[in-house]
């Protein structure tokens, strides 16, 4: 399982944390293989294949962290730079207030997980991949009045290896592949210009097939037209209106409105001069008392969706992630942690008749950065009734029907958001009669979920996600999946963002 | 996978961790030995950063990381693939380049290839310090401490982050040219919010030198603007005259420089097109006072004087006296327009007034004193228009004094629009106008007073 010699070397790391004063070490090695194309219209603008590798070791001394990585990976550079983590926690320790604490942990001695990636986007033909790309783009160029579109591919694998002072070691395999397009309508007299992207497909934890099943050729006709309407859309009047929103949409509002406030760091103020803290706070107030929104909202946190951005095996201290639930009959019932923050909430935990553990939420986006609490996949469950995308635009009246992430804007504690999306659809007696356009709509958290009174059933869940997921000092990049229904929000407020320049 | 020494790592590292000259050079040499493409250049990154956190009064995590990342791109007849690697050892140098031109064969001709550029001559860019290459961890915990002590004495609460980056970027190609820049950067910000968490006051710089930073005033003012929020009050949202200190103009002003594509504006799908076609080049677009520029030789806000291809960069001026001076082309765009290839901009400068804020503030009747701005992002390109929301730190003038804390509000605006509405402008500084506290692309931008500031909704966010 995973190559010896690196297995040797994280081993190496945290016998030297050891050895240097540390009461806790671990050390990742991440190789990191990369490939981007991107092209427009009838050019390739880039193909790139990238590999980065390095060694990071995380120590904890006298209950203050360090970090350090190189990327030298020999045994002499791990030990020094696992020396360096200790010298540079003993530099912090003047500082410190209340010593770090870890949740227990089963370690694993022989871990190995692999994302379920049937085809290793590193085995497919690059030839191939750049005639797909030029295939759909012609495709898109088909429709007149669509003169501009671009296309691209990314790909990721990463081996990561792990160990740690508790006597885990892991090797973990990770795939990650999002096809993308944007088809651009312009109106050179009229000074305008639409785009739409390709948001039907999301970012997944898959190998090729991901790209295979999306059928850019096939679909790139109908998302360059829908550029070409978005010019000839109706500007929106401004007011309140009920809001049917798609999952290739809604994934992003709860990704900022529940996933991000419900993170321990954040509620705790750890995450004060960036992402921000949390309405959700503090959690001896709010944990089985805030109501979210209405009783049919449950959301749930899990790593192990098949082909989600979040699924691993181990996080990045080693422990096996389980599913839980966030907001249980719409009330807050739990929050995201890592072994350092699961203590704080040891009284609720106890009161409910359950171990003070880690949910395993612990991440960094590479071998050169520090982990630390990162959201999971993070899932509104659909609901008990079999209702699906055009069930919720029937049941209602006057209103819009949002497809696709667009614009995309929250404060630092989570309560005023403002989304747009793809292509806003107006609905009137239970039917789509055209189509908007300058649409966004604002939203304070509570009210909004709170408004929610319809969801789709199980056959109508998807998940949805980003690579780009913002958090942290210096900022690191999450990848998380979002799974969820259509939902039906009541009387939200809806702005025109059209000015003239 | 290899776990062999480097044989030909480099040996003269400069302080901070970074390849010198010298070595960047033979080592873009021996990558390059190893080309049989038709063109081949070859770009190193060096970089060393260290970096701080801290929460609750205490430093919570750190980080000291050095990496050296490679990118070979490789030319075969017309035919262009990259690629690249951390590794420096000869097998893995010599694999990237052999995947550099793999994938080069496996390409359509580019029919917007440019040649590889002969040598240049470069502007000399001072943007390094040996004090701020060599800052260690007690270093920036010292920095920390003057904030965290100040707070926890006063019962507030600290959070923030130090940030100190030595980086060596060079560039050579097969056509003999070869360029190499190194620069220090550091950024320090803060928050700190009071224990109820009712108030909450911001205070951030940036610097080439580690000595440029502040931690005591910044700690100082930080604290200042946590007491002064708390309690604050609602206000109807809608049109107000502002008062943006420099870090905010920073947040907003950088966006209508990042949107300056020439090639976007010839195709109509930019502020920058001009109605009909072509661009706004000569155009007035902003108020007269306002002239935006890139100068690489800014003494404290300089930029890499190269691109990434070794295009010299120059001083650009963007807007001068409110006119569209100059756009950003790159050479195959500049080829194609027959203008000469301008860098897309690598720092900014905003030229100030002579404006004190307090004299700004007296002059307003009823406005908006805004600390920074948060979570901006792109709404309409057509108008550069964004949304996002003020932070840490919002108060209420009213009669020339302010007078209280308002809660935060929510916009939407363009920063076009700020600067035709145009009141008064500030003295320029440096400030850290990434969201992220990174260092970023230096800014130097003054305090600005505009009316008719567009606020959409109202924040319960402290």
């Amino acid at each position: 399982m995973g190559d010896p010699a690196i297995r040797a070397l994280v081993q190496q790391a945290v016998d030297a944390a050891k050895s240097g004063g540390a009461s806790y070490a671990d050390a990742r090695i991440s190789q990191n293989r990369v490939r981007t194309l991107s092209t427009r219209e009838r050019r390739v603008q880039g193909v790139v294949d990238s590999e980065t590798m390095g060694c990071g070791v995380r120590v904890l001394v006298d209950g203050t962290w360090g970090f350090a990585a190189t990327r030298e990976l020999t045994g002499d550079a791990v030990a020094r730079c696992a020396r360096q983590a200790v010298a540079q926690a003993k530099a912090n320790r003047r500082t410190q207030v209340v010593p770090v604490r870890l949740a227990p942990v089963t370690p694993v001695a022989n871990g190995a997980w692999r994302s379920p990636a049937r085809i290793d986007p590193f085995d497919v033909a690059i030839e191939d991949q750049v005639a797909l790309l030029l295939a759909a783009n012609a495709a898109a160029l088909g429709v007149k009045g669509v003169p501009f579109v671009t296309s691209a591919m990314f790909f990721l694998r990463e081996e990561k290896t792990f160990a740690s002072s508790d006597g885990s070691l892991t090797v973990q395999t990770i795939y990650r592949s999002q096809p993308s397009m944007t088809c651009t309508a312009v109106d050179v007299a009229a000074g305008d210009f639409q785009s739409r992207q390709s948001t039907d497909v999301q970012p997944m934890g898959k190998g090729y097939e991901h790209v295979l099943d999306a059928k850019l050729v096939e679909h790139a006709p109908r998302w360059a037209d829908e550029a070409l309407q978005k010019l000839k859309a109706k500007p929106v009047e401004p007011g309140r209106y009920d809001l049917v929103l798609h999952p290739t949409h809604l994934w992003l509002t709860i990704h900022e409105s529940i996933a991000h406030p419900t993170e321990l760091d954040r509620a705790l103020g750890y995450e004060a001069n960036y992402a921000g803290t949390s309405f959700v706070s503090p959690p001896e107030k709010v944990l089985g008392t805030l109501r979210y929104g209405p009783a049919t909202m449950n959301v749930r946190a899990d790593r192990d969706q098949p082909g989600s951005l979040g699924a691993v095996g181990w996080d990045d201290e080693g422990v096996a992630p389980e599913p839980y639930d966030i907001i249980k009959d719409g009330v807050v019932v739990d929050y995201q942690t890592t072994r350092e923050q699961a203590p704080a909430l040891d009284w609720w935990y106890r009161t409910r008749g359950q171990d003070v553990r880690s949910h395993g939420n612990s991440y960094a986006q590479s071998w050169a950065d520090v982990q630390f609490q990162r959201m999971p996949n993070v899932s509104l469950l659909p609901g008990a009734k079999d209702l699906g995308w055009d069930d919720l635009i029937a049941a209602t009246d006057r209103g819009i029907a949002i497809v696709g992430d667009g614009s995309f804007s929250i404060d630092q504690q989570r309560y005023n958001a403002q989304f747009g999306g793809q292509l806003y659809h107006e609905i009137k007696g239970g039917k789509i009669v055209g189509l908007l356009k300058d649409v966004a709509y604002q939203m304070r958290t509570p009210e909004f979920w709170g408004a929610m009174d319809m969801l789709g059933g199980a056959k109508s869940y998807q998940l949805g996600g980003a690579f780009s997921d913002g958090k942290g000092q210096p900022a690191q990049s999450n990848a998380v999946s979002h799974g969820c229904p259509p939902t039906r929000h009541r009387q939200i407020a809806v702005i025109n963002t059209g000015r003239k320049a | 996978m290899t776990t062999r020494a480097d044989a030909h790592a480099p040996r003269g590292l400069l302080a901070g961790g970074v390849l010198a000259r010298g070595d960047a050079e033979s080592l873009v040499k021996r990558i390059l030995g190893f080309s049989h493409a038709d063109a081949c250049r070859v770009s190193l990154g060096s970089r060393s950063r260290g970096n701080t956190r801290f929460a609750v009064n205490q430093v919570s995590t750190a980080g000291d990381t050095e990496d050296l990342s490679v990118v070979v791109r490789a030319v075969v007849g017309k035919k262009v693939g990259t690629a690249t690697t951390n590794r420096l050892d000869d097998d893995a140098l010599r694999r990237v380049v052999e995947t550099a031109e793999r994938i080069a064969k496996l390409q359509p001709d580019d029919p917007e290839l440019m040649p590889e550029l002969a040598p240049q001559s470069y502007l000399d860019v001072e943007a390094w310090d040996d004090a701020t290459a060599a800052a260690d961890p007690a270093a920036r915990a010292a920095l920390v401490a003057a904030v965290t002590e100040r707070a926890r004495r006063q019962g507030l609460v600290s959070t923030g982050y130090v940030e100190v980056e030595s980086q060596a970027t060079a560039i050579g190609n097969s056509a003999g040219l070869f360029a190499y820049h190194r620069a220090t950067d550091v950024a320090m910000t803060t928050t700190v919010r009071t224990s109820d968490g009712a108030g909450s006051g911001w205070a951030g710089g940036a610097a080439r030198r580690i000595a440029g930073l502040d931690a005591d005033a910044l700690g100082e003012r930080a604290i200042d603007k946590a007491r002064r929020s708390a309690r604050a009050v609602a206000i109807e949202p809608g049109r107000y005259t502002v008062v943006l200190e420099p870090t905010a103009v920073g947040n907003l002003v950088q966006l209508m420089a990042f949107a300056t594509g020439a090639r976007n504006a010839d195709e109509g799908r930019s502020f920058f097109s001009k109605p009909g076609g072509g661009t706004k080049i000569g155009m007035k677009v902003v108020d007269e006072r306002v002239t935006l520029t890139s100068d690489p030789q800014h003494a404290e806000a300089p930029g890499s004087p190269f691109d990434g291809d070794g295009q010299p960069t120059r001083k650009v001026t963007w807007i001068g006296e409110g006119v569209v001076r100059d756009l950003a082309y790159d050479r195959y765009w500049a080829s194609r327009k027959n203008v000469a290839p301008v860098v897309q901009p690598r720092c900014l400068q905003m030229q100030g007034g002579t404006q004190s804020l307090d004299e700004m503030i007296a002059s307003t009747e009823r406005g908006i004193l805004v600390t920074r701005f948060w979570y901006i992002r792109p709404v309409d390109q057509r108008t550069i228009l964004y949304t996002g929301l003020t932070r840490d730190g919002t108060f209420l003038i009213e009669k020339g004094k302010v007078t209280r804390a308002v809660k935060n509000l929510r916009f939407n605006e363009s920063p076009v629009f700020l600067l035709n509405n145009l009141e008064a402008l500030g003295r320029a500084a440096r400030v850290s106008a990434s969201e992220s506290g990174s260092t970023g692309v230096p800014v130097v931008v003054p305090a600005v007073k505009a009316r008719d500031f567009n606020f959409t909704s109202l924040s319960d966010a402290v």
